[in-house]
């Protein structure tokens, strides 16, 4: 069996799942049951065959896993979001379109994704310039203390979810250059090997410009997620461990200069540490988000409340229980409903997306295709580590959408695009294998 | 660069086990925790989800019910306003609970153990309450109310043979429905004058007066130290404890017996009869009465007061406590507080032979097909005095509405056995606390019955209170 007809028939069982999700949704709402949910299951499945036709024609050889598991994950926030609002449900339905759209148009003009590397400088500079955005004046949206979006007539737009493509590709392809300076040219100063200056310089620039994200942009989770894909493609390009530890420690040590010095960082490492702490959860972006989602977790239990069971408003949203539910809390509302059992599952998709992501890598031949798979998939384990590790206590909670599952147009567009490039890599490490 | 790549995956799957533990802390481990934090408001919600079942009197009268409001959540109604707005009680989010509400919440709110719940959860089913049949007369509580007439007092009246309580009236009272309005809710609970949301009946002591004397009487027969006949000088101004004892407007009754210092309610007889029976006896018949500990009615322990003799700084103390003027304890005076209901629960075990009956408010728990989940037998709560000696009282209070003190409580056609009392409450302003307890018909009690009014100009047990007991007698024994 081809690897694409693996791929159609994976994606049967993601529209039996849209399908029985949205069922699930009417019965519980004691409507009369229509064929509305195989209406959408149909159109569920009609998308992701047209997906499905593109890779089948241009990317033949592409691993053929991925796609499948992003469309059980859209699915199911599909229904998630659904379940919650149909209005928002109507408007991501409609963004995942659009994203269908973007994946197909980066198979079909960056096929040769090594042409990427020929502008990687305008890549790094176009991304912190994305980054930067959400602080110019008229455009630029604060949320909670954090500037994330910027606002473009009706369209709002996290740059960061884009950005967070193009500081991978740019380091896959600057690590690729220098990776054998930095390992050679470095000298043991107490058996850590440390590099060269004149190559640490541009990785000073991305602390620098963590940091900065740290400070400007007041984004704990995005600075989190760029620095850690970073030491991972640094990691995988050198071998040594000494670098991210370098790495870990200059950002620890920036995270508590900051946590100390900046009022919002420091607010929100007190709601983490203290979320049941009465004043920190009456005040207004305080530890009330947090408290509440840990109170949804344990209504969940180990089954969950059922689907549709969960409180999130009453008295029309007067009394919120799950503050900005089907963002930043979706991962609080899927444990709430599903339970243990239902977190565990999302999470299990996610680990296997991560495994077809480094296999991926693995067998790319070229090391730039290595690096740049490899920092794609550490940046989307990442993204779903800073939220579900937010949401669940483990850090402090940011702002930042859980992959294709969250409600939200730019995160949805970027990490399909950011899937395309994946299995733009693995068609050509394949093709090169056999 | 394989090998880095591989380890990084193993980084990845140690931070996802990480996650996976953290939500199995919140979700599972400590979620009793996390569901009973303070902050936490679901479960006031939750239980707003469930309809909770019907509270109904004895004759089917609906009390309480749960109506639909906003957000698929139910509001509870009291169709009968203040009938019984201190048994019943309330149910709101803003106040919590109170009453039968608050002491049948489980049955009320369909909380049927662990794995009923559980089960009602896997098929995403909320509960549905069960109703709860109360063992409340309507009619005779009306009666009540009406004689009570604004008046603040209350009246218990109990079923002696089961324990069942018929009326449970205190005034002033409350309509539960106008404590939706938190505005109104802390007027009434701050209105300390007439302490409208206090339930007279459990919650406030009162001294007993005379009344006590039955208490005394019980100790006195069933110890074999006395009998009806037995003689007594009932002098006035006998030292008891020391310092003379009056009787009730000084007057000397010379040697009398028994029976007969009950009938005219001999102060310096019972005095002498409890001082030659000790403390320690005393005491073993009031803690078998029910003194000294909150009754055993299905109803919550912070609404209730034990009752008892209480010494200023120390509380609630046992009559053998060196505090305790036992011959004036043994006629309702020194530093007894007392409850309507307990003094109900002294007629009630004298009416029934002896034996007392645990009180109960409720009949049955009924679900929402008709089934009894539960029923509440009558039981014993403690067997006071033998049926022979509690015989002898019985005929010794017949004669006090006979041809005693508590006349006023006859029915016409019926025996009443009953006793007086009027505590002096401010004796130069002549302020008394009336009271009356008794039961009927004498020879097969259907019904026993406490009823006092507090702080009346002049007014005595005989004059003021009997009446309203014979009244509500008269309708519990016709009905």
């Amino acid at each position: 069996m081809s690897a694409r007809t693996r791929e159609l028939f994976a994606l049967i069982p993601a529209s039996l799942l849209v399908t029985a999700g949205f069922t699930a949704v009417f019965v519980q709402r004691e409507d009369v049951l229509t064929d509305l949910s195989l209406t959408y299951g149909a159109i569920f499945l009609g998308l992701c065959f047209a997906a499905h036709l593109v890779l089948r024609m241009t990317l033949k050889e592409a691993d053929p896993y991925l796609f499948p598991l992003v469309a059980v994950l859209a699915c199911f926030g599909l229904v998630m979001i659904y379940r919650l609002d149909e209005e928002l449900a109507r408007e991501q339905a409609q963004w995942f379109v659009v994203g269908l759209g973007a994946f197909a148009a980066t198979i079909v003009f960056l096929r040769d994704y090594r042409r990427l590397e020929n502008y990687r400088y305008l890549i790094a500079v176009g991304s912190l310039a994305l980054l930067l955005l959400p602080r110019v004046p008229g455009i630029g949206q604060q949320t909670n203390g954090a500037y994330l979006g910027i606002g473009l007539g009706p369209v709002t737009f996290q740059p960061a979810e884009f950005a967070k493509i193009g500081v991978v590709i740019f380091l896959a392809s600057y690590l690729r250059d220098t990776r054998q300076l930095l390992v050679t040219g470095g000298r043991t100063v107490l058996g850590i090997v440390v590099p060269p200056l004149k190559h640490l310089g541009p990785l000073l620039v991305i602390w620098g410009g963590s940091m900065v994200l740290l400070v400007f942009i007041r984004d704990l989770g995005s600075s989190l997620m760029f620095f850690g894909g970073f030491l991972a493609i640094i990691y995988v390009a050198t071998n040594r461990l000494s670098f991210p530890l370098i790495g870990l420690t200059m950002f620890g040590i920036g995270f508590w200069f900051f946590a100390s010095t900046v009022g919002h960082v420091q607010s929100r490492i007190d709601a983490w540490r203290h979320p049941f702490d009465q004043s920190l959860f009456e005040r207004v972006g305080g530890s009330e988000q947090l408290a509440q989602s840990l109170f949804a977790q344990a209504d969940g239990g180990f089954f969950g409340a059922g689907f549709g069971q969960a409180f999130t408003t009453l008295q029309g949203g007067d009394i919120q229980f799950l503050p900005a539910a089907q963002t930043d809390l979706i991962y609080a509302l899927i444990t709430n409903e599903l339970g243990l059992v239902g977190a565990c599952a999302v999470l299990l998709v996610y680990l296997l997306i991560a495994e077809r992501g480094f296999k991926v890598a693995m067998l790319a031949r070229d090391s730039f295709s290595k690096l740049l798979a490899t920092g794609l998939t550490a940046v989307f384990a990442l993204q779903v580590f800073v939220i579900v590790g937010g949401v669940t206590k483990v850090i402090p909670l940011t702002g930042v959408t859980l992959p294709f599952v969250s409600y939200g147009g730019s995160s949805i567009v970027a990490n399909f695009v950011l899937l395309a490039l994946l299995l733009c890599v693995s068609d050509k490490a394949r093709r090169e294998i056999t | 660069m394989n090998a880095p790549i591989a380890r990084l995956y193993v980084l990845v799957l140690v931070m996802f086990a990480v996650l996976i533990a953290f939500t199995s802390r919140w979700s599972v481990f400590e979620a009793d925790a996390l569901n009973d934090n303070a902050l936490n408001r679901r479960s006031v919600f939750e239980e707003q989800r469930i309809k909770r079942g019907l509270i109904r009197a004895a004759d089917g009268t609906v009390l309480a019910r749960s109506v639909p409001a906003q957000d698929d959540t139910f509001r509870r109604t009291y169709p009968e306003g203040g009938l019984f707005s201190h048994a019943i009680g309330y149910s709101y989010t803003t106040l919590g609970r109170a009453g039968l509400e608050r002491s049948r919440n489980d049955d009320l709110a369909g909380r049927r153990g662990e794995l009923g719940s559980v089960i009602d959860r896997v098929i995403g089913r909320d509960p549905i309450g069960d109703n709860v049949l109360t063992t409340l007369d309507p009619r005779a509580q009306r009666i009540a109310l009406g004689a009570l007439n604004g008046r603040k007092g209350s009246v218990v009246a109990i079923e002696p043979s089961t324990g069942a309580v018929k009326v449970m009236a205190s005034t002033p009272g409350f309509d539960p429905r106008d404590l939706r309005s938190t505005k109104t809710f802390e007027r009434l609970a701050t209105d300390n004058d007439n302490s409208p949301l206090l339930n007279r009946a459990t919650q406030a002591g009162y001294p007993p007066g005379s009344t006590f004397k039955v208490v005394t009487a019980a100790a006195a027969l069933d110890s074999g130290r006395f009998q009806p006949n037995s003689t007594i000088d009932g002098n006035s101004g006998k030292p008891i404890s020391g310092v003379p004892l009056a009787n009730s407007g000084g007057r000397d009754f010379g040697p009398v017996t028994l029976t007969t210092a009950l009938t005219n309610s001999v102060n310096t007889v019972w005095a002498d009869v409890a001082e030659q029976l000790g403390k320690q006896t005393m005491q073993k018949y009031m803690k078998r009465f029910g003194f000294g500990e909150d009754p055993p009615l299905d109803y919550p322990d912070g609404q209730m007061l034990p009752s008892g003799e209480y010494v200023a700084g120390r509380g609630l103390v046992p009559a053998t406590s060196r505090f305790v003027d036992v011959g004036r304890m043994a006629i309702g005076q020194d530093k007894l507080r007392v409850t309507p209901l307990q003094m109900a629960m002294v007629a009630a075990a004298v009416a029934n032979r002896g034996r007392l009956m645990r009180p109960h408010l409720t009949d049955r728990v009924v679900d929402i097909d008709g089934r009894t989940v539960d029923r509440i037998e009558p039981e014993e709560q403690a067997r006071v005095m033998s049926a022979g000696n509690a015989d002898k009282l019985i005929e010794m209070m017949t004669n006090v509405v006979r041809e005693g003190t508590g006349t006023a409580a006859a029915l016409s056609g019926i025996d009443v056995a009953g006793k007086t009392g009027t505590a002096e409450i401010d004796p130069s302003r002549d302020i008394n606390q009336p009271w009356f307890i008794g039961f009927a018909p004498a020879k097969n009690p259907k019904i026993a019955i406490a009823v006092t009014i507090e702080r009346t100009t002049g007014g005595q047990g005989g004059v003021v209170a009997a009446p309203i007991a014979k009244q509500v007698m008269e309708s519990l024994l016709n009905g």
